[in-house]
């Protein structure tokens, strides 16, 4: 089994010995262009999900089976939880990473533009035990799923 | 006699239609002595499948628990049966061979009856005799096989390495392995194991890239069947053990990639495929019915001594389930028939390893002989002598590790201590001698140091609390599969029922309730924490028993428990 990664990582290694990484410079280019958004106080300090919908203008957000929250269940490291969301639902604009009970709620949001899989990867600081919440939203509303992720003390096992 | 027992055997054997073990298993129940081990062959593709030996490579006792209590949709479901629940369950006679192998029933007499189980001398004999019937059978290891004795971590495993290979495990994954450390791990494995055992494990990844750190699975051909045996790591690795030791690999359940797994491997050909797995068994079940082609998960972890598998059904198919004990005590072996591309027929036993009527295997014997012969007298010594049955296994506290809580507080002078709710571990029968070997079977970790905290009351709830749900949350895939923590000197209420947080109520010590905001002195040894500093704790219970000289008969403190009267997780 070779996986494919292996041959980013070179590269990326690579990359970096021999001054290369200069050349990687220009695709990164389109994601400073997020940097331009304004950021969102109200959102980001809000302190619930329904408080961070109405911070970007939504409203009553609806439970969807469409959208696959990937997280471990017991985080390894609170510190850096990987976490990655899936929106099937048609048209979806923006993504939103919540953790529940984290003094600001919103840890990320992700904006989908038209006619891309609507498809994020991140990493949250998840402070205690809480659902991850993620929020999708499209033209015609709201929508969100959630999935639990315990931080533990750990030890005693096994 | 009309028949010979040995025809008597393979008749029901053979009647026994359909997928249904129990008819084999009760044959087995009634038979004894030389016949115990008749094990007609069934089938095209035979697995043979050990797990959690925990490095016990000469023979031991070990008593099953007379707690492993289950809640909701799993309470009195398997694994989560004991004593009589068990035996009715599986319909096996009490008072046989059988019953005392699988429960722990009038265990210090049925031990002095029917002898030691266990020892890789031993099981070598039986492998062979089971290969013999089964050309091409693949021997399984799910792990936990490098940690739980002496001489395995004072050797850095290389015994268990070296017994492995001599009793020819084709393919392994692990839990405990890691806490040897990544370097160690991978040195085994492109070292003695490279093509002779693959170690699988599909869901340990590098903590960068998420880059695959082992093969995922292999295939095997076994009579021409292509099998693929995927690994499934102990998925809370660095969270149960310290995280240290692995500092650069990711874990977790991953069943989305564990589908892929399967996809692949069925579109590279496979027949049959097999989730080799350290999970536990509630996690194994949920799991199986999640994903859909595996046609069994073999598994460990949770040390279950299971007589017939668990069969999940799911969206396409099903899934059997498996668990197969511990310490070496028992090899489970699943025979298949593939015909067609696809599992047509099975029979599955749980086979118990009695020392007294398969005779070692001169090879293996001078194996161990050969390993244990720098350390003899040292393991050897005598540190005091027990009144009472020594164990550790069980929801809460064992009559062992009440003598290392015991041990903990005189020592640090502490008036609680905890110790930690580990699986693994011997036991002894009363007027054995606790030698500093058995003592080591309780004890030999990589991270032994024992330590004195000062907890407020609130913390100590917040352990306790944090233990019990990895214990008893409702969901397996937020438990860990070990036990609740053992607690010295302090009285406590569980409801295990209740909701995380709200399941510790009415701690006490010396009568008087425990104060949220009051600092407490708490020994205790294993931790997680990196710089952790301290004695062995063996030294420490060491130096308690040389003192004590005879440890007298005392029952292991329970907390009192609440919601789960008549559970038949409970004796």
């Amino acid at each position: 089994m070779t996986p494919i990664h292996v041959s980013r990582r070179k590269f990326l290694s690579a990359a970096s010995k021999f001054g290369a990484a200069l050349a990687v410079l220009p695709l990164l280019r389109p994601f400073a262009a997020f940097a331009a958004t304004e950021r969102n106080t109200a959102a980001f300090s809000a302190k619930s999900m329904s408080d961070v919908i109405k911070a970007y203008g939504g409203a009553d957000a609806k439970e969807s089976t469409e959208i696959t929250i990937t997280a471990p269940e017991i985080a390894e490291n609170g510190a850096v939880v990987p976490v990655t969301v899936e929106s099937k639902i048609a048209g979806t604009r923006t993504i939103s990473v919540l953790v529940e009970k984290n003094p600001a709620a919103l840890s990320a949001r992700f904006e989908i533009p038209e006619g891309t899989d609507a498809y994020a990867a991140t990493r949250v600081k998840v402070g205690e035990t809480s659902n991850l919440i993620a929020v999708v939203q499209t033209a015609d509303g709201t929508f969100y799923a959630q999935k639990p992720v315990k931080v533990t003390l750990g030890g005693c096992g096994g | 006699m009309g028949m010979s027992r040995r025809e008597f055997v393979q008749l029901l054997a053979a009647a026994a239609a359909g997928p249904f073990v129990l008819h084999a298993d009760r044959a087995l129940a009634a038979a004894d002595g030389k016949d115990f081990y008749q094990l007609p062959a069934f089938g095209n593709v035979s697995l043979l499948h050990m797990t959690d030996s925990h490095a016990q490579l000469t023979p031991i006792q070990f008593r099953e628990p007379s707690v492993n209590i289950g809640l909701g949709s799993s309470r009195g479901q398997p694994p989560h049966l004991v004593g009589d629940a068990f035996l009715k369950h599986y319909r096996i006679r009490p008072g046989t061979r059988e019953a005392h192998a699988f429960s722990c029933l009038n265990f210090s007499q049925a031990a002095k009856t029917y002898g030691k189980v266990g020892g890789y001398a031993h099981l070598a004999t039986l492998v062979k005799r089971l290969r013999a019937d089964r050309p091409g059978a693949l021997l399984l290891d799910g792990g936990d096989t490098w940690q739980g004795s002496a001489t395995a971590l004072w050797s850095k495993a290389q015994d268990m390495v070296d017994a492995q290979l001599a009793l020819g495990v084709d393919v392994m994954t692990g839990h405990w392995e890691f806490t040897f450390g990544a370097a160690r791990v991978q040195e085994i494995i492109n070292g003695p194991f490279k093509g002779k055992i693959d170690f699988v494990a599909q869901n340990v990844k590098t903590n960068d890239f998420g880059d695959a750190v082992f093969a995922p699975y292999v295939i095997r051909p076994i009579n021409g069947v292509p099998v693929a045996i995927i690994g499934q790591a102990f998925p809370y690795t660095p969270i149960a053990n310290p995280r240290h030791f692995v500092p650069d690999w990711s874990f977790g359940i991953q069943d989305e990639n564990l589908q892929a797994q399967i996809d692949e491997a069925r579109g590279k050909g496979a027949q049959l495929v097999v989730l080799l797995s350290h999970n536990g068994m509630d996690v194994d079940i949920k799991l199986a019915s999640r994903v859909q082609g595996l046609d069994a998960i073999l598994g460990g972890h949770t040390h279950d001594g299971m007589p017939a598998p668990v069969i999940v059904k799911n969206r396409s198919s099903q899934t059997l389930v498996t668990n197969a004990g511990s310490n070496a005590k028992f090899l489970g072996v699943l025979d298949c028939e593939v015909k067609d591309g696809k599992l047509k027929d099975w029979r599955y036993r749980l086979v118990p390893v009695f020392a007294n009527l398969l005779p070692a295997d001169p090879d293996m014997q001078a194996l161990i002989d050969r390993h244990r012969a720098p350390y003899l007298e040292k393991l050897g010594e005598v540190l005091a002598v027990s009144e009472d049955t020594l164990y550790r296994r069980g929801n809460f506290n064992g009559s062992f590790d009440q003598l290392i809580l015991d041990a903990l507080m005189a020592e640090q002078d502490a008036p609680i201590a905890f110790s930690p709710g580990f699986r693994w571990g011997t036991s002894l029968l009363p007027g054995d001698a606790i030698t500093m070997e058995r003592l080591m079977d309780q004890t030999a970790t990589t991270y032994p140091a024992v330590t004195l905290n000062e907890f407020s009351g609130e913390q100590i709830k917040t352990i306790l609390e944090d233990v019990a749900d990895n214990l008893f949350n409702s969901d397996p895939y937020y438990q860990q599969g070990g036990d609740m923590v053992r607690v010295g000197g302090m009285d406590y209420t569980l409801e295990p029922g209740a909701a995380a947080g709200a399941r510790i109520k009415d701690m006490r010590l010396g009568g008087k309730p425990i104060d949220a905001s009051k600092k407490y002195r708490v020994a205790g040894w294993a931790s997680v924490a990196e710089n952790a500093q301290g004695e062995p704790v063996w030294e420490l219970v060491a130096r308690h028993l040389r003192e004590l000289k005879t440890v007298k008969a005392k029952a292991p403190s329970q907390p009192k428990l609440i919601g789960v009267k008549g559970n038949p997780g409970l004796v």
